[in-house]
């Protein structure tokens, strides 16, 4: 059998490869080792966060299915710093963990461009540095014009619980053990990294009355630009907090040396994730904090597992039993599931082009955690992305490759493969230099177009966006075209909003521009005949012009470096003046642009002079 | 590239030696021109012994080292004077070499021919790529523009400061379900921020100081006919050990003369030629004075203790109350007509004919300009206009900031500002974004799930 794509896994990146491909009307493959694992969530049972959740809303806009999907399986949903600006504001929700990859599986089978096949893959068939299929365990080779590799932690996955050491992946799955060493052997770079998970706990078990609710939000929003559904807060699943105790940090730092991480095993390689330290580091860090807080988290209506999130270890059982059982309201716990640590091949990041093929292997895509990162929805965006450039490489056409000022995936990606990576990447909205422009709330206005352009977003969505655009505009003229006059009535009523009287008629855009005065104090003066969601587009524009004219100005700026072009095949080590660790990052990178070269970590300002003049000399290059 | 460029390499005003260097192909033959030491003829890399000379006045004693290309820090032939500190020397010994045939050095322009020589003229070469190979933009920036190490902490604590800031304004955002962060809000911003902001002030502030120790304090002299203007400027003359000059190219036009008066530079600004006959000079009027005013950095106002106060006096002092002045009461030697208590203000008494008061003028002036804590703190200010102008911008994004506040915008929108202010301080140390930021975050909160 041929495939046009074959995509090797079939986790969040892999379920977006898989469909962007196949949608995009191109033969694909999916091979996973086991079906009942496709679009599992492993870790924690949520999607979404800080800048996190602007990604599913990206991925949406684009024509994925990673919003929709949540949308679909929801327990809880939270608009996060609802309180702060817009930039900033993010949906997380919690998902059912069984409702979530049942949902997507049957979107899978449904997709008639799409087989899935249950094996591993051992190597890659690469013929003068073109991949042309894959090889699995049983020997059987298959072609295809392409392949994405999304094997998550799969790569040579050991568990690590107290001193010892299995080669299992996640839930005891069975794990790559050949294909990272042959990427090796093709000349890759492979990372160790390693990541955790804490306990999952019986619902029964706990203490609830000791606890602190933390129930969901009203919320009108969702995860997709496609559907309008209200959640009420009443419906929804809580979580529960809790925090460690004296006792507990008492117990970690007296079997300290029993984590694999501090002792427990001598041959720990991978670097784990900063943003996501185990509670082990916590204690050992910071010190003099009195307790840490941990999050009680449903995974699923259909079982009983409760996530005990803030509490991943690598301690041994006996040890994750006293720690358990030393935290308020959990003194009689059940542990369902004892936490681990799981250490991963990956690969270094900056050996992919921007587009995700990979510099070394032709036709070859890589995205999720084996390029690095962590967390469903950074996995999902790669598999997206390299699901539609490895699709629009076999058209012969230019790859997509988002900005940083055009989406959170653009940041992530340009982070990747020009910074590398330390240890498991995580975003966060400080990661994006133009928060403003990369809003929870315009991420359909930004890439829309990129995904109806792509074949990907249906043309009905799109007309809906077109028209949500037209609206904007209407509202905005309807803001100009209409006044208030001084009247008493009026100016109490302005009094009443903090807000000074008017002594002349002034039309509403300009009273919105009052930094006191909102929309729905303008509603007290006039029927506003436009939606929810465009009457909060023209809001955010209005009373935030100013720093979204600044950011979009900056991001003018970092695009003519953007636009300085490198070509391909310079040879750094044949300019003579740049430092050398220059010499070596930029030929590491391979950067496409100046403006890339710029954000290489060890490049500096003086060395980008040096590159410019050589090119300029050597390259007709306008600099 | 072709010319030959000069610069004073030291910061003036203050240290017993100067060091003036010049580059390019015609430097030692210039240098040659106004010395008795026939340099032509000596070696490389030497120092020599000599004196050197305005046509046929001897201007100072020096020490000449001449180092020819391609072994010099630019690659081409370097000629660097050592000669006695003091502005006044210095400056005169610049002057007679642009007249010579240099043309005056940009900021960084030594630096930048070493690198443009160096890549162009003779890529192997070796020992002069340590600014290329500096490790960080910063320390390229430091032998770029003498910006020393005082300041850039200076800076650098007021960076840490903001970065503080923002990291905990990113931590509420990307961690907001944590409690154990403190929830930033304006009101403790606004705190820190004014913190931030003072320190900024200090920092114009002492540059400023520090730009006019270096270019000397342009300095107006007015007072009504008779009241001493021309007698007080010749006893500052004769105060001057050193030579009154011009500084070409740059304020020559209204500058009379430059006086070291003990140290303190001052640039006399010509009021229609101070200097060129009594008569002139003195009969200058009150209107005149006026119109110099706003030309000065100070004013020293000159009253006659032996002649009452009239009305013109009141308006002048009225003028001059916003800025750097001084007052002078002249001829206390004579008898005391003027009503000292009329003047609410602190005033000096002087005598120009007995040369009573001078130190207490000297003191004061220095104490307006806080010039002791300048020449203490080591050249800790900022010379160059740009950085100056970017400290500036701080200042005044700090101001929309406080508008911002003051208007409830949320704390993710304050903290874009906070991070420009940081950004506009790294461009003057020349410290880029990097980690630095993500490391601040990591290492300072628990985060994580």
């Amino acid at each position: 059998m041929n495939y046009e794509i074959i995509v090797v896994g079939g986790g969040h990146a892999g379920c977006e490869a898989a469909l962007a491909s196949a949608r995009k009307n191109h033969k694909t493959l999916l091979v996973t080792g086991n079906i009942k694992n496709i679009a599992d969530m492993p870790c924690n049972p949520s999607i979404g966060g800080s800048a996190k959740g602007i990604v599913v809303r990206e991925i949406d806009a684009l024509g994925g299915e990673m919003g929709r999907n949540a949308d679909k399986s929801l327990l809880q949903i939270k608009m996060l710093n609802n309180k702060k600006g817009p930039a900033v504001q993010a949906l997380r929700a919690q998902a059912d963990k069984i409702t979530y990859p049942q949902e997507m599986l049957k979107t899978l089978q449904n997709e008639s461009n799409l087989d899935i096949k249950e094996e591993l893959v051992k190597d890659l068939i690469v013929e003068n540095n073109v991949v042309k299929g894959v090889i699995l365990e049983n020997e059987e080779r298959i072609s295809s014009k392409c392949v994405i590799l999304t094997t998550g932690t799969y790569m040579k996955a050991d568990i690590l619980v107290g001193s010892t050491r299995h080669r299992e992946g996640p839930h005891g799955e069975k794990p790559s053990n050949y294909l990272s060493e042959n990427l090796e052997r093709l000349g890759f770079t492979i990372k160790r990294l390693k990541t955790g998970t804490p306990q999952r706990i019986a619902k029964d078990s706990i203490d609830y009355s000791v606890l602190k609710m933390e129930p969901g939000d009203d919320c009108y929003h969702t995860f997709s630009f496609d559907n309008k559904i209200y959640y009420d807060k009443e419906k929804q699943v809580p979580c529960y907090l809790t925090y460690t105790t004296d006792e507990t940090h008492k117990i970690i730092r007296e079997n300290l040396n029993k984590s694999s991480m501090y002792g427990g095993l001598s041959d720990i390689r991978g670097i784990g994730p900063r943003y996501c330290p185990s509670i082990e580091d916590k204690v050992v860090r910071f010190a003099d904090k009195e307790r840490h807080q941990l999050f009680l988290e449903p995974e699923s209506l259909y079982y009983d597992d409760i996530y005990l999130q803030g509490f991943s270890t690598s301690m041994p059982h006996e040890i994750q039993e006293q720690m358990v059982h030393s935290l308020p309201g959990l003194e009689n716990a059940k542990i369902l599931k004892y936490a681990y640590a799981i250490e991963y091949d990956a690969i270094y990041p900056t050996q992919l082009k921007q587009s995700l093929e990979t510099k070394l292997i032709e036709n070859l895509f890589t995205a999720g955690q084996i390029n690095g990162t962590s967390g469903y929805e950074e996995a999902a965006c790669q598999g997206l992305i390299a699901g539609i450039n490895a699709a629009l490489k076999i058209e012969n056409r230019e790859p997509l490759i988002l900005k940083r000022n055009e989406a959170y995936i653009g940041v992530l990606i340009d982070d990747l493969v020009t910074k590398g990576i330390r240890d498991p990447y995580r975003l966060l909205t400080s990661r994006a230099e133009y928060r403003l422009l990369l809003r929870s709330d315009n991420a359909d206005l930004r890439l829309s177009k990129i995904g109806y352009d792509l074949g990907l977003l249906p043309a009905e969505r799109y007309k809906k966006l077109e028209s949500k655009k037209q609206k904007i505009e209407e509202m905005l003229e309807f803001l100009k075209n209409n006044k208030i006059t001084p009247k008493e009535e009026i100016n109490n009523k302005l009094i009443s909003f903090n807000s000074s009287p008017i002594k002349d008629g002034i039309k509403l855009y300009d009273l919105l521009r009052r930094p006191e005065i909102r929309m729905e104090h303008i509603k007290e003066f006039i029927d506003i005949p436009f939606d929810e969601e465009v009457i909060e587009q023209v809001e955010i524009n209005i009373k935030y012009e100013g720093y979204i004219k600044k950011e979009e100005k900056e991001a003018e700026k970092m695009l003519t470096l953007e636009n300085k072009k490198i070509p391909e095949n310079i040879d750094y080590y044949s300019i003579h003046n740049l430092a050398s660790e220059a010499k070596q990052k930029l030929t590491e990178v391979k950067p496409t642009s100046i403006g890339q070269a710029l954000r290489i970590s060890g490049v500096n300002p003086a060395d980008i002079s040096i590159l410019s003049i050589y090119l300029k000399k050597n390259h007709n290059y306008e600099s | 590239m072709d010319d030959t460029i000069a610069a004073i390499s030291t910061s003036s005003g203050v240290g017993a030696i100067s060091i003036i260097r010049i580059s390019g192909k015609n430097s030692i033959e210039i240098v040659n021109n106004i010395t008795n030491i026939d340099l032509l003829k000596k070696e490389s890399h030497t120092i020599n012994y000599g004196f050197i000379y305005d046509k046929e006045i001897m201007i100072d004693e020096v020490l000449i080292t001449i180092m020819k290309a391609p072994k010099t820090f630019t690659k081409e032939d370097v000629v660097e004077i050592n000669c006695h500190g003091g502005v006044a020397v210095t400056n005169k010994i610049l002057e007679i070499l642009l007249e010579n045939g240099c043309r005056l050095a940009e900021p960084g322009e030594f630096s930048k021919r070493a690198f443009l020589n160096g890549r162009i003229d003779l890529l192997e070469a070796e020992g002069i790529m340590d600014m290329l190979n500096a490790k960080n933009e910063s320390a390229r920036r430091l032998a770029m523009n003498n910006i020393n190490g005082n300041l850039s902490t200076k800076i650098r604590n007021i960076r840490e400061k903001l970065i503080q800031m923002s990291a905990n304004i990113s931590v509420n955002i990307d961690y907001p379900e944590y409690d154990d962060v403190k929830e930033v809000t304006n009101d403790n911003i606004l705190a820190e921020l004014n913190e931030v902001e003072i320190k900024i002030n200090e920092l114009i502030k002492e540059s400023k100081n520090g730009q006019i120790i270096k270019n000397g304090i342009n300095t107006v002299i007015i007072g009504k006919p008779n009241v001493g203007k021309s007698s007080l400027l010749n006893l500052l003359l004769d105060e001057d050990k050193a030579i009154v000059t011009d500084i070409p190219g740059t304020t020559r036009d209204i500058v009379e003369g430059n006086i070291n008066f003990d140290g303190i530079l001052l640039n006399i600004i010509d009021t229609a030629g101070i200097r060129e006959t009594e008569d002139i000079v003195e009969s200058i009027g009150v209107k005149k004075s006026l119109e110099y005013i706003d030309k000065g950095d100070l004013i020293i106002y000159l009253l006659n203790n032996n002649d009452e106060l009239t009305n013109e006096d009141y308006e002048i002092l009225e003028k001059i109350k916003n800025k750097n002045h001084i007052i002078l009461i002249n001829k206390i030697d004579l008898d005391n007509k003027l009503d000292k208590s009329k003047i609410n203000e602190e005033y000096i008494e002087i005598s120009v004919k007995e040369k009573i008061g001078l130190e207490k003028l000297k003191n004061t002036i220095r104490k307006m300009y806080e010039l002791e804590k300048i020449e203490n703190s080591d050249y800790t200010y900022l010379s160059n206009v740009k950085d100056i102008n970017n400290l500036k911008e701080c200042l005044n994004l700090i101001k929309s900031i406080k508008e911002n506040i003051e208007n409830d915008m949320p704390i993710d929108i304050i903290d874009i500002d906070i991070k420009h202010i940081w950004e506009i301080l790294g461009l003057i140390t020349g410290d880029t974004y990097d980690e630095e930021f993500l490391d601040e975050l990591f290492s300072r909160f628990c985060l994580g799930k």
